[in-house]
């Protein structure tokens, strides 16, 4: 047996440094994370699909992987229906901007979000008191009952779909070149241009450059409310509710939150798709969506928001990568479930706190086996 | 509202309605008795079921069918059962061994129990839907052609079975229907029984109520789970010759509507409940059909998933109550 | 006001299904005593404690505390309100810290919501220096300052106990239950709980105790009330229950075991 340990020890805690190195650390990565389709690095760039493209993707999904960990990895609520909440947010700016009337996409975007959150509202209401796996079935009732009203109703488009949606303003202010590493060396290429700031239909990149604003200003909110009453009330409510109740915390009140905060998000992620999709229709959100969803949170680490960015990242970027592999996405993700929940439920990047609870756990084991890693059954 | 065209068909409608009910139950069955015994949902069963569906057909492809008629054809038809029961059964052993056990013995949270359920559920449909890539790995897809092809749209065995209609007091009902509902019923009856009567029946029940005294009297745990998944994945093969009969067309990903109709029977029944799985599937067989007339077809697949969000709200103990296992908050 | 009743219950009655969990059974708590509540297994203690706290609804009677009924009241507001416990079987948070899991217990009082959090509002910066401090000085008390970041599945038996005080201490209640606090401790250990309960009522807080250790009641509370099969059997200082030939019928060889 081995259990394949990205133990925190092994690596220099980033935690640890002092404050204004911490800083430069982090406004470094975002500067490179911001330049990255610029760079067009060969390995990692995607052949034959716009890399902008496909790295707006990956921040939709790290969007929806953040909003969905805070409900299931924080809150521990199991919700096999958010796709509902990025439908609604993506149906309520696509006729907002364009299918009933003709907002600007700025102003359509604050609506939607309200719209998302709303439905998290009504949805949770009524079911945050029926038990875990009930739950989970309810939500995913949710979401089904969603996409076949879209389905069927003319006002929303049916199964044409709404076209035409509405795109953020552009400014076209200056160009900025990318990257060729035809000739083994990069050089920079003034043929190959990104405009600042146009948002357009070739050049994905100012989408992907949104995309990751929203990423980031979202992992500044989830730390800033994770690290308080609120992230410790969820947290206190999935390890044990009963008990939380009686410490005084509103569990109902905060498991709501949670499902709010999280519709919020897929919402603000669904409407930024429905943006530079430019067009939906219900095939966009299918269940099987929640189930990728769901892979990304559980296969980074749910509970770990830097997890869950990787997850997101495997999920979206992985099928794109490499082609071949689209076709068998679904298959692989579900086995990655299987694999994970059988073998190591506390995804590739677990939670600190989980961890430290495994390592006693193994510590443990070996002394009262004296033997090193047998398994032992718990009674 | 389609009132006038509602109340003229109603009898029909509602023998149909039963029909598609008996094979909601059949299904059904499975779900409350695995979450009657170990408290999860076992999403996968719906692939169970398709995977009966698929066996059906391969038989009947294979032993001729399309040109058969009379005792051969019945003959055919006697394999084809067979096929999909045995077929379903090792579907729902497999699972079981490889996608819960190991969770089990954990005693792993529902949580992650569930997102087994979820993975393996997904990856036994797109095994099938991709069949046909699959096989060409082994450099099978020639061969098995006729099997493996149209992995991802309808595969059909319209026109093997032309059975006939019948008037009864002046309505046209299917003698496919009539069979259907008989046979589940009479399945169940047979299901419910060998729980009531034998060792195993009884085994399966006191593992459902108490795991670690049932254990301490000798019933050994792991073959009770087996069994159970066993008698579910038997009664989901009967559904999928059943259903092959009367639907005649399947498809790789058409476990998933059914299977959540199907769960919502065994719930609105009474989850762990085996009466509650027939009343359950019964009920919402014809409220899906009537549903269907009145409203439009078009929102015949939300009928179930409302009633499923509203009895889950309103009444998660189902019309009978929960049974199998004692009621766990 | 050394009289003052905090708590009245009031001919409390439990019934489930067809079985009597309590019946009819009344007492006072004084402001600022130790109340043991004691009784051979199956009386009905932990469903007494399970009614205070909101956890059961009782079938009849009624629970006043500081005066107010607690009929209708959701458990969390009857924390907040000051009713706070420990449990019999340890319900820590695991995977939260030891300081994690008293702040949580501090945040009973605060009201910081998501809106303060995000926006690090005073309120939310109020609360969280004085969730802290009061969660360390809570944590000094138990002697677990230096465990203040250990996991708390990761304590050992005696810390997760004295954690679970620390935590219901923290909600700052004006009546503290503890069910069965010295379960599982050896004499020693024992004496030293002895000793942190006297220091808890000094403190300001009334303590209601369930306990088995006969020694340990009669040695650390105020007054007894003793319960068998639901009923209310005797009620006095612990000298007269020692003495009290209808608790010794209860205790019936029972109570050679547990004085150790």
């Amino acid at each position: 047996m081995s259990r394949f340990s990205l133990g925190t020890h092994s690596l220099p805690s980033v935690s640890t440094l002092p404050k204004p190195v911490k800083i430069v650390l982090w406004i470094s990565l975002a500067l490179l994370a911001y330049a990255l389709p610029l760079l067009e690095p060969p390995f990692i760039s995607t052949p034959g699909v716009d890399f902008g493209g496909v790295l707006f993707v990956v921040t939709v999904y790290m969007l929806v992987a953040l909003g969905l960990n805070i409900v299931v990895g924080y809150a521990g609520l199991l919700d096999l229906g958010y796709v509902g909440f990025y439908a609604v947010g993506a149906y309520t700016a696509a006729i907002l901007t364009s299918f009933h009337a003709n907002w600007p996409l700025l102003l359509a975007l604050p609506f939607a979000v309200l719209a998302s959150t709303l439905s998290g509202v009504l949805l949770g209401w009524p079911t945050l008191r029926v038990r875990g796996d009930y739950l989970a079935i309810v939500t995913l009732g949710f979401g089904e009952i969603i996409r076949l009203i879209a389905i069927n109703t003319e006002w929303l488009g049916d199964s044409r779909g709404i076209s035409n949606i509405g795109r953020p303003p552009s400014l076209e202010l200056f160009e900025i070149p990318h990257l060729n590493w035809d000739t083994g060396v990069p050089l920079l290429d003034f043929n190959d241009t990104t405009t600042f700031i146009e948002f357009g239909v070739l050049d994905q990149i100012p989408y992907y450059w949104l995309g990751l604003t929203v990423v980031i200003l979202v992992l500044i909110a989830d730390k800033l409310i994770k690290d308080s009453r609120v992230g410790r009330a969820w947290e206190a409510t999935r390890e044990d509710e009963d008990a939380a109740e009686l410490m005084g915390v509103p569990t109902f009140r905060f498991k709501l939150l949670a499902f709010a905060t999280g519709a919020f998000i897929g919402g603000l992620a669904g409407a930024l798709f429905a943006s530079r999709q430019s067009f939906i229709n219900p095939l966009n959100f299918l269940l099987l969506f929640s189930i990728l969803f769901l892979a990304a949170v559980v296969v980074g680490g749910q509970g770990n928001r830097w997890g869950v960015l990787v997850g997101a990242f495997l999920v979206a970027y992985l099928p794109q990568r490499f082609r071949e592999f689209d076709d068998f996405r679904v298959l692989v993700f579900g086995l990655a479930l299987v694999l994970l929940a059988t073998l190591r439920p506390e995804g590739l990047f677990p939670p600190r706190r989980t961890v430290r609870a495994k390592q006693l756990e193994q510590e443990l084991d070996e002394l009262e086996e004296g033997t090193d890693g047998e398994e032992k059954t718990h009674a | 509202m389609n009132f006038e065209f509602f109340f003229n068909n109603l009898p029909g409608l509602t023998i149909t309605g039963l029909a598609f009910g008996a094979i909601y139950a059949l299904i059904a069955l499975g779900y409350t008795m695995v979450y009657g015994v170990l408290q999860l949902i076992n999403f996968a069963h719906s692939e169970v079921f398709m995977y009966g569906t698929f066996a059906m057909l391969w038989a009947v492809m294979a032993l001729g069918g399309a040109g058969a008629s009379g005792v051969e054809l019945v003959g055919i038809l006697l394999a084809s059962l067979a096929a999909a029961m045995v077929m379903s059964a090792l579907i729902a052993l497999f699972l079981e061994r490889v996608a819960y056990r190991p969770l089990i013995k954990r005693n792993a949270p529902r949580l992650i129990a569930l997102i087994s359920a979820i993975g393996a559920s997904f990856v036994l449909a797109e095994l099938m839907g991709l069949r046909d890539r699959v096989a060409g790995w082994f450099g099978l897809d020639d061969d098995l052609a006729p099997y493996v092809d149209k992995a991802r749209i309808n595969n059909s065995i319209a026109g093997v079975v032309d059975a006939p209609r019948w008037d009864i007091a002046g309505v046209s009902v299917s003698s496919i229907d009539l069979l259907v509902i008989f046979s589940a019923v009479a399945m169940m009856v047979v299901v419910d029984q060998f729980v009531r009567r034998s060792k195993l029946g009884k085994g399966i029940r006191a593992t459902a109520q108490d795991p670690e005294t049932a254990s301490m009297m000798g019933v050994n745990p792991t073959r009770t789970i087996q069994m159970t998944f066993l008698i579910g994945g038997l009664m989901a093969g009967v559904a999928a010759f059943l259903y092959m009969l009367k639907i005649e067309t399947t498809k790789f990903d058409v476990g998933f509507l059914l299977g959540v109709k199907a769960f919502t029977a065994a719930v609105l029944g009474g989850i762990g409940n085996l009466r509650g799985a027939l009343l359950g599937g019964l009920v919402l067989g014809v409220a899906e059909n009537w549903g269907s007339a009145l409203f439009g077809t078009e929102w015949r697949h939300v009928v179930a998933f409302v009633l499923l969000v509203v009895i889950l709200l309103f009444r998660p103990t189902g019309l009978l109550g929960e049974s199998l296992g004692k009621a766990r908050a | 006001m050394p009289d003052a009743r905090i708590l009245e219950v009031d001919q409390l009655t439990l019934q489930f299904g067809g079985l009597t969990a309590l019946d009819n059974v009344s007492f006072d708590i004084k402001e600022g005593e130790i109340l043991g509540l004691i009784g051979p297994n199956g009386a009905g203690k932990t469903t007494c404690f399970n009614a205070i706290t909101g956890v059961y609804k009782p079938t009849s009677g009624t629970i006043r505390f500081n005066g107010e009924s607690l009929a209708g009241r959701k458990r969390f507001q009857i924390t907040q309100s000051g009713i706070a416990r420990t449990f019999q079987n340890i319900r820590l948070f695991p995977t939260m810290t030891a300081l994690e899991n008293v702040l949580v217990g501090a945040d009973a009082q605060h009201t910081t919501g998501i809106v303060s959090a995000l926006f690090r509002l005073p309120k939310h910066r109020r609360e969280e220096i004085a969730g802290h401090d009061l969660a360390m000085e809570l944590l000094r008390f138990m002697g677990l300052a230096k465990q203040a970041d250990e996991l708390a599945a990761n304590l050992s038996y005696g810390d997760q106990r004295r954690l679970e005080i620390a935590r219901a201490m923290a909600t700052q209640p004006k009546l503290i239950c503890l069910d069965e606090p010295a379960a599982g401790f050896n004499p020693q250990e024992k004496r030293v709980l002895m000793d942190l309960i006297r220091k808890v009522r000094d403190r300001g807080f009334t303590v209601l105790l369930i306990e088995h250790d006969m020694r340990l009641v009669m040695g650390v509370t105020d007054r007894i009330v003793v319960l068998e099969f639901g009923k209310k059997i005797a009620e006095g200082a612990p000298a007269e229950i020692r003495d009290n030939p209808a608790v010794i019928a209860a205790y019936l060889g029972v109570e050679e075991e547990d004085a150790s």
